[in-house]
């Protein structure tokens, strides 16, 4: 059981045990792996909490439903089976500012803050304009061979690669 | 409640819910254990610099299509591809590279990012990500029915965009990640 306790596992073990993962969640829950959407639903859902049941008559929430689903719990899953697993190797810390940001930006956690936020409104904006993210286009999508998904996929990492190297190479 | 699939019997109902967060689990601990919940892994990859990122997600891509593809062939489970179009996938696509490069996560290693204890995700990122849902939702009837149908192309996969037996594309794209992979570790990368 060492292996548990291991800081970092190999790219390809990890690898192959998603994909191992995807097969068992066509099989037994017949739903591929996929993040986005459940963020989409919390959002209404936190809504929902504000201004009531009008909130479901948007025609995007008649298309997701606010209700808690498989996807949901898969996503509070993440949450913790990355803290077990952080917990277990002593790779759990409280962090604001991770260190290739902080060497190119200084360790102010306000500037990091406010970056993360605006990125989250850009990834959350592209992740529902294209209709999935990096594990249900990414990882569930590809692996099914969805033009979409490819497409997406390889524009998720065109966009990426470009902006990181505006972001560090040219203003950092 | 959820589903209107009435082949589902209500006593199930709490079944799924519990396998989604069983499958969680796992998946969380297999990102937290790759390096895919920290900024620094997420970065480096897209400033070329470390490819742990594109390891596992070809790795599980190879795998998954594999086994997927067998059990499809056998009849055990059927495909769910996501509907595109050229102003869907390219556009919302470009727009999430650039978050993603500005965040530093996506939605689903966010939440393995919180789970590790990166404060950044979880008042910056996942707050952004919460916050534009909302404004997508009032946006979306009016994308809907102009941007986001541009060039739609249904929910087609590759074998049968062009009418062939699904092994005439697995088995050549397996070779490619396989060589790719391959190449990636030879090179040092």
């Amino acid at each position: 059981m060492e292996i548990l306790t291991e800081m970092r596992w190999s790219p390809y073990a990890v690898g192959i045990g998603i994909g191992i993962l995807s097969w068992f969640s066509f099989l037994i829950s017949r739903k591929p792996i996929a993040c986005s959407t459940t963020f989409a639903k919390t959002s209404g859902m936190i809504e929902k909490l504000f201004r009531g049941k009008k909130v479901e008559l948007k025609p995007y929430y008649q298309k997701v439903k606010l209700a808690v689903d498989w996807q949901w719990m898969l996503v509070v899953g993440i949450v913790i089976g990355s803290l077990i697993s952080a917990l277990m190797s002593g790779d759990f810390h409280w962090q604001w500012v991770p260190s290739i940001w902080a060497s190119a930006f200084g360790s102010d956690p306000t500037l990091r803050v406010i970056v993360a936020l605006v990125g989250g409104v850009c990834i959350g904006f592209g992740a529902r304009w294209s209709g999935g993210c990096t594990s249900g286009h990414g990882i569930s999508g590809a692996l099914q061979l969805a033009v979409s998904s490819w497409i997406s996929a390889f524009c998720f990492f065109i966009g990426g690669i470009v902006m990181a190297h505006i972001i560090f190479k040219i203003i950092g | 409640m959820q589903t209107k699939n009435s082949e589902i019997k209500p006593k199930n109902d709490r079944s799924p819910l519990l396998w989604g967060l069983a499958f969680g689990i796992v998946f969380g601990f297999l990102l937290q254990k790759g390096g895919a919940t920290k900024y620094d892994v997420i970065i480096g990859q897209l400033l070329l610099t470390d490819f742990t990122v594109l390891k596992i997600m070809l790795s599980a891509v190879l795998t998954g299509m594999i086994g997927i593809y067998a059990m499809k062939t056998l009849g055990w489970v059927e495909l769910y591809p996501k509907y595109g179009s050229v102003g869907k996938n390219i556009i919302g696509g470009l727009i999430f590279g650039i978050g993603f490069a500005v965040l530093g996560y996506c939605p689903g290693t966010i939440a393995g990012a919180i789970g590790n204890g990166y404060l950044d995700a979880l008042v910056g990122g996942l707050a952004g990500i919460l916050i534009v849902a909302g404004l997508f939702a009032a946006l979306y009837p009016r994308l809907n029915q102009g941007i986001l149908s541009k060039g739609d192309f249904g929910d087609v996969t590759l074998p049968r965009l062009f009418k062939v037996n699904d092994w005439v594309f697995v088995v050549p794209m397996a070779v490619l990640i396989f060589l790719l992979l391959y190449w990636l570790e030879r090179a040092g990368l």
